[in-house]
C-alpha cells in the first residue's frame, strides 16, 4: 500500500517537471499493476517475516556502501534542468528541431521512444516478454489439453 | 466477491471505460502523452479488475489463457516483423521510412504498428503475471 502511494506521488512529481509519459507510466505501472502484484504476493505468502536467527553484519555493510557509492555518484550529476548539461547537447536539440520534419509526430517523446530509440524500445519489449515466459515457466501450473479437473488433481 | 453488489456494479461501468481509455491510449499516443506501454498496463488493469471482482475463472473465460499466451509472442513479432519488412524494402531494420512511399507516413504507419505490437505484449504479460499469481493461491 505504501508502494503504491510513493508511485503515485512521484507520478506527480513527474508531472510538475512535464514529464507526462513518465507520469503516465508511474501512475499506471508504480500504482496500479504492482500494488496489485504486491496484494497477490502477500495472498500466497504470508505478511509476518521470520525473525532473523541473528544480527547480519556483512550484508548491511554492502548495502551502506553501495548506498554511499551511489550519493557519491550523484555528486557529479549536473544541476537540474542545466542547458549546457552534456544530455541537453549531444541529440537532444536536433530531436527537437527535426523530429517534427523527419518523424512528423507532435508527440517528441513517442517518435524518439518508438523511431530513433527504436532498438531499445525493442530491447525492452523483449525485457518484457521475458518476464512473461519467466511467470509461465515458474509460477502456472496444469497443462493445456487437459481437463481443469485433471489438471488440478494432477499437483501434488 | 459473491455478495460484493456496489464493487460488482462499479466495476461493471468502469470496466469499458477503462479498456475504452486503455485503446484511447494505445491509438493517440502520438499526439498526447502515452504509447503502448501505458495503453498495455491500463488495458490488462481492466482485465485483471473483471479478475479480482468476478472471480479469476470468469476472467478466464472472457480472456483465456492460451490467447494471452500467443499474445504474448505476438507482440514482439510484430515489433520485430516491422523491423524486418522495412529490411525487405530496402531499407535498414527498424527503418520506417521505407514502409511507405512518403517517408513521414511510413514512420508515422511503423510508429503505429510497433507501439501496438509493445501494447499487446505489455497487456498480455500483465494478464499472465496476474493468472500466475491469482491461480496459484488456490
Amino acid at each position: 500500500m505504501l508502494s503504491g502511494l510513493y508511485s503515485l506521488l512521484s507520478a506527480s512529481i513527474f508531472v510538475q517537471l512535464d514529464a507526462v509519459d513518465v507520469a503516465f507510466t508511474e501512475a499506471s505501472v508504480g500504482a496500479g499493476i504492482t500494488t496489485i502484484l504486491m496484494l497477490g504476493t502477500l495472498a500466497l505468502t504470508t505478511d509476518w517475516e521470520r525473525t532473523p536467527i541473528k544480527l547480519q553484519v556483512f550484508p548491511i555493510l554492502v548495502v551502506l556502501a553501495t548506498g554511499a557509492a551511489l550519493i557519491y555518484g550523484t555528486l557529479d550529476l549536473p544541476a537540474f534542468g542545466d542547458p549546457a548539461a552534456v544530455a541537453n547537447q549531444h541529440v537532444v536539440p536536433r530531436y527537437i528541431k527535426d523530429s517534427g520534419r523527419e518523424v512528423g509526430v507532435p508527440n517528441i517523446v513517442t517518435s524518439v521512444l518508438a523511431s530513433y530509440r527504436g532498438y531499445d524500445t525493442l530491447g525492452e519489449v523483449t525485457v518484457i516478454f521475458t518476464a512473461g515466459v519467466g511467470v509461465l515457466v515458474l509460477l502456472v501450473t496444469g497443462r493445456r489439453g487437459k481437463p481443469r479437473g485433471k489438471a488440478e488433481a494432477d499437483r501434488p | 466477491m459473491r455478495h460484493h453488489l456496489v464493487l460488482r456494479v462499479v466495476a461493471k461501468i468502469l470496466i469499458p471505460l477503462i479498456l475504452l481509455y486503455g485503446l484511447y491510449v494505445q491509438f493517440h499516443g502520438d499526439f498526447g502523452p502515452g504509447g503502448g506501454f501505458q495503453a498495455g498496463v491500463i488495458f490488462a488493469a481492466g482485465i485483471i479488475l473483471y479478475g479480482l471482482i468476478f472471480g479469476l475463472d470468469a476472467a478466464r473465460k472472457v480472456v483465456p489463457p492460451a490467447i494471452v499466451e500467443m499474445l504474448v509472442a505476438a507482440g514482439v513479432l510484430l515489433f520485430a516483423g516491422v523491423g524486418v519488412a522495412g529490411m525487405l524494402l530496402g531499407g535498414n531494420y527498424l527503418d520506417y521510412g521505407v514502409l511507405v512511399r512518403d517517408p513521414v507516413a511510413g514512420q508515422h504507419l511503423g510508429i503505429l504498428l510497433i507501439e501496438f505490437g509493445v501494447g499487446t505484449t505489455v497487456a498480455a504479460v500483465m494478464i499472465t503475471i496476474f493468472y500466475g499469481f491469482a491461480g496459484r493461491g488456490r
